[in-house]
């Protein structure tokens, strides 16, 4: 579609440019005058600009801009599960950075690059989405100027960053060399009609593995996950954890299906490699060890924060465990299990970030007698405990299911076992802050007073915990129709 | 004519620099030359296969983009870095172990 035509498509994504321009205009109108009309207006923008998203849904799947982006079903679901995070995290962060113009601006920026990140078509909008979200995440690790620990999280996080994303640009260069095409669709088709050399086309695979791999906080381009996560302020961590990672994936899945394989001839839904490379079995040999050094490394952590940045690892082996099988079934459940991710693992982080202060540290040991100082925070974080185990009643579970079963029909019964496996050593890190919170109390238990705001956004993540472990029909539909993924220049 | 090969061979040698110096270096600004190093790299490989494989110039394009990306990421770094050594009168990257268990 020519540049003017695709303008009238664009409309989320220059919603979110003006509200960003708009903010910061406002931001120096009001000068100190302000209190929390930043954050609620940056809450709104995300909001508004979701349904914009939304409004798109129905649309016939095209591209815009001559092949730069595209409009399409599984880019609009990743556009709403971006502009949702960003305004629940706007809300976690309230009371810290409610009165801090720029971070706000800056989340939202984070919001464009994950706008863009799922719809890329062209390897230039790769990069480009990719830094976009990358550089603002860095200076939100670094928010809090004057903390040693939050400093050094963002020099690690840029360090990494950088260096990752430099090594995935030399792949797509190499990508570039083996095609001659940037645009996605081209390279696919001149891949499955070329005769591309297959180690050199493995070269590239694995560089611009180090590029996706480190946004999604996969074995061996982890490294930064635990330091990031402990240092960033709770409510980046938690934002770092759901919003960019879920982007990450929406981009590796788009990658994956464009220049790795390509649709099946005869059978919609599954995917043929472009250059016999054995890319599931590398991603499966990645996976196992994602979830088995992410739950291993958990086991001992003393920081809770440091302990769900393992547990985020082990999660994200899951999930690639499912790409593994490159079809429509695993990009749904990676799909669902994102969004039961999303209002798990908030609701955890939301507790340890309103809890910190109160209970005087973010060490598991600081939860001890939870359970008796405040029954209905520990209950609900207890419930997202075992949500993140994958125990029966609770939406963790539905969302393994999926994960798993999607394997199992494809014949890869052992990746499946180990991923059990790895759910059992799961159990028992996540079972310790329970453990901490009920089964042990300390002299005197004193009552905690929250206040009602905190109850409101507890409930808010434990209701859909919940609900979405008994009733989860309505969002498996909404997966299964998102996955229009376009091909096409 | 020179041959793309020795274009290829340049930038496989100028990335390994890159990556050996990232790897290495123990001052965090050194890290970022190394990074900017790998940057260079993949353009000069961009610009050599626009002219050489592609019949547009739709490297030369990815090249110029990154030469913008590359400054706008230097300067965040720096920005950092000199918030680092705010905090502590040191960016030796070694000494960072505030998190370490």
């Amino acid at each position: 579609m020519s540049n003017l035509n695709s303008i009238q498509y664009f409309i989320p994504e220059l919603f979110l440019t003006a509200a960003i321009l708009v903010l910061i205009i406002v931001d120096l109108v009001l000068k100190d005058r302000k209190g929390h009309i930043i954050a609620y207006l940056t809450a709104a923008s995300a909001i508004i600009a979701g349904i914009l998203a939304y409004q798109q849904f129905n649309l016939p799947a095209a591209s815009l801009f001559q092949g730069m982006i595209v409009v399409d079903s599984f880019a609009i679901f990743f556009k709403i599960l971006a502009a949702f995070s960003t305004a629940i995290i706007v809300f976690i962060s309230l009371d810290s950075f409610g009165d801090k113009a720029e971070y706000n601006i800056l989340l939202l920026i984070v919001t464009l690059g994950m706008f863009l990140m799922p719809a890329v078509n062209d390897i230039l909008m790769i990069i480009i989405a990719m830094e976009i979200v990358g550089l603002m995440s860095y200076v939100l690790a670094g928010f809090h100027k004057k903390d040693l620990k939050s400093t050094e999280a963002a020099l690690k996080y840029m360090i990494y960053g950088a260096a990752s994303t430099g090594i995935m640009a030399f792949g797509f260069s190499l990508i570039y060399g083996l095609t001659g095409h940037t645009n996605l669709y081209d390279i696919q088709t001149a891949l499955v009609n070329g005769h591309a050399n297959p180690v050199a086309m493995f070269v590239a695979f694995m560089m611009i593995l180090g590029g996706l791999g480190y946004k999604i906080a996969m074995v061996p381009f982890h490294f930064w996950v635990p330091d990031v996560y402990e240092g960033a302020p709770t409510p980046v961590t938690a934002f770092l954890s759901v919003g960019p990672k879920a982007a990450g994936f929406a981009l590796f899945i788009r990658f994956l299906v464009t220049v790795i394989a390509h649709p099946t001839y005869g059978s919609f839904g599954s995917f043929t490699q472009n250059v016999q490379i054995q890319a599931p079995l590398l991603l499966a040999v990645l996976a196992v060890l994602t979830m088995t050094l992410g739950n291993f490394s958990a086991l001992n952590q003393k920081n809770i924060k440091r302990m769900l940045g393992y547990s985020a690892i082990a999660h994200v082996g899951y999930m690639v465990m499912a790409l593994v099988v490159l079809n429509n079934d695993a990009f749904g459940a990676v799909m669902f299990y994102m969004i039961v991710y999303l209002f798990m693992n908030f609701g955890a982080f939301w507790v340890v970030e309103s809890f910190a202060s109160k209970l005087g540290g973010e060490e598991i040991e600081n939860y001890k007698g939870l359970g008796y100082r405040d029954p209905f925070t520990a209950v609900s974080m207890a419930i997202f405990m075992f949500s993140l185990t994958g125990l029966p009643p609770f939406a963790g579970f539905i969302g393994k299911v999926y994960l798993f079963s999607a394997v199992i029909k494809q014949g890869w019964y052992i990746l499946a076992l180990i991923g059990v496996l790895n759910s059992v050593v799961s159990l028992f890190y996540y079972l310790s802050v329970v453990k901490s919170m009920f089964l042990r109390q300390e002299d005197e238990n004193v009552p905690i007073q929250s206040s009602l705001y905190h109850k409101v956004l507890v409930v808010i993540f434990v209701v859909p915990t919940l609900l979405l472990g008994v009733y989860w029909q309505p969002i498996i539909n909404f997966t299964t129709h998102s996955i229009g993924i376009f091909f096409g220049k | 004519m020179i041959q793309l090969e020795s274009f290829l061979i340049i930038s496989a040698i100028v990335f390994s620099l890159g990556l050996f110096t990232v790897i290495y270096k123990k001052n965090a600004v050194g890290i970022l030359m190394g990074v900017e190093l790998i940057l260079n790299s993949v353009n000069l490989n961009f610009v050599a296969f626009s002219k050489y494989v592609d019949a547009h110039i739709n490297g030369q394009l990815m090249a110029i983009f990154i030469i913008i990306l590359a400054a706008s990421e230097a300067a965040i770094a720096l920005a950092i870095i000199l918030n680092i050594y705010r905090n502590r009168a040191s960016v030796d990257v070694t000494q960072l172990d505030e998190m370490k268990h």
